[in-house]
């Protein structure tokens, strides 16, 4: 074999390589994911307040209202209505007491300049909230979300929105037995190695269990209610405020909250072929 | 000699395809190249439309199979996209980058059909 062979050889080996190469080409896609409810009816949404229970560390109340706000506003179409947050435990309470018909007043809708102004200071702590601490209590108050008088009369103070309700408990939870962990170390060589070993841990951390119920403003009706439950466990040792777990579990959440609402686009890698 | 070179001239008119089967696949292979590029650029439709030639054309073409279910997912046709991807997998069956697509796309149908169950 001459050079000039040798040379020529190489040339078509590179040649294929680069040919093979070019076989494939990745490319980002997003995959659309198609609501699953249809709110082209509304161009409003109200998310008016929760029955919130468990810890008293977070106000589950004010906050799912401002993130759900928050959240719809910069990721869907519908106008987010600005008003005061609704102790729904509180009038589901008295609910029981009075009849249906004594319906508290509904906060004045805000003008448009009043929508843009700062986030309104969170309600005074009230004494006669309810203490809700399981999910069987929170069963105790339920019957307002079927109460269609009271929905409707809400619907008509914000020109017929879509309403978001619903029940949130956040609670503390607190476990101990045995975790396996990889314990590392040397070995006689010097090596570092890793070996599974079964340890006794104290863990804490909470649960947070959300049903969002979407009413329909127009008539007051149930159309839609969702259920989720999501948990996280830290070491005891490690002093993980309340407020970051709520707001650690909420995110694994809000996309399938919203994906309720919207179209959510899931986006990944996926290699077109010759 | 004659006799020699007969039973290669039997052997390559029975097992090389026939003519026009290879320009088919040039055909859907031009179709192919045109979509991945348009598809590069943004025009999912464009691309998808010439994946689905490209298939009619050949319709033993593994690649084009696969890039059509991509087209698929990204306009969410999951069904079609499932059934191009089958398709693709039943021609070339160990094709690693069509079966990581196949299970990309698998784990998002997945989590479509478990939200709508909730």
């Amino acid at each position: 074999m001459n050079a000039r062979s040798a040379a020529a050889i190489v040339s078509l080996v590179v040649l294929c390589a680069a040919g093979a190469c070019t076989n494939f080409y990745e490319i980002p896609i997003e995959t659309p994911i198609q609501p699953k409810l249809d709110v082209s009816a509304f161009q409003r949404i109200l998310v008016v307040g929760f029955i919130t229970g468990g810890t008293e560390d977070v106000d589950a109340n004010l906050e799912t209202v401002r993130l759900l706000r928050s959240q719809l506003r910069s990721k869907s179409n519908l106008r987010v209505i600005e008003a005061e947050v609704l102790p729904l435990a509180e009038l589901a309470a008295g609910q029981g007491k009075s009849s249906a018909g004594d319906i508290p007043p509904v906060p004045p809708l805000p003008s448009e300049g009043q929508q843009a102004s700062a986030p309104q200071p969170p309600p005074e702590p009230q004494s006669d909230a309810p203490r809700i601490r399981t999910e069987k209590d929170l069963e105790k108050y339920q019957s307002i979300f079927a109460d269609v008088a009271f929905w409707k009369k809400i619907g008509e103070e914000y020109q017929n929105p879509l309403i978001v309700t619903g029940t949130v408990l956040f609670t503390p939870q607190q476990t101990q037995g045995f975790v396996v962990r990889n314990q590392e170390g040397w070995d006689n060589l010097g090596r570092r190695t890793t070996m599974p070993q079964r340890v006794w841990l104290e863990r804490k951390g909470f649960v947070l269990s959300p049903k969002f119920i979407f009413i329909d403003g127009r008539t007051g009706a149930t159309i839609h209610s969702e259920t989720f439950r999501e948990e996280v466990l830290y070491e005891a040792r490690q002093n993980t405020p309340a407020l970051s777990s709520y707001f650690e579990l909420m995110d694994r959440l809000v996309p399938s909250f919203l994906g309720s609402l919207s179209m959510q686009k899931i986006r990944g890698i996926r290699t077109l072929l010759r | 000699m004659k006799l020699r070179v007969l039973p290669l001239i039997v052997a390559l008119a029975v097992f090389s395809p026939p003519a026009y089967a290879g320009d088919a696949r040039a055909d859907a292979k031009s179709q192919v190249e045109f979509g991945i590029r348009v598809a590069q650029n943004g025009l999912w439709k464009e691309a998808t439309y010439r994946w689905e030639k490209a298939v009619e054309i050949d319709p033993t073409y593994a690649a084009a199979w696969n890039n059509l279910a991509i087209g698929y997912e990204q306009e969410g046709r999951f069904e079609d996209a499932q059934k191009a991807y089958e398709k693709a997998l039943e021609l070339d069956p160990k094709n690693l980058y069509i079966r990581q697509n196949f299970d990309l796309f698998k784990e998002i149908n997945e989590r479509t059909k478990r939200r709508s169950n909730r």
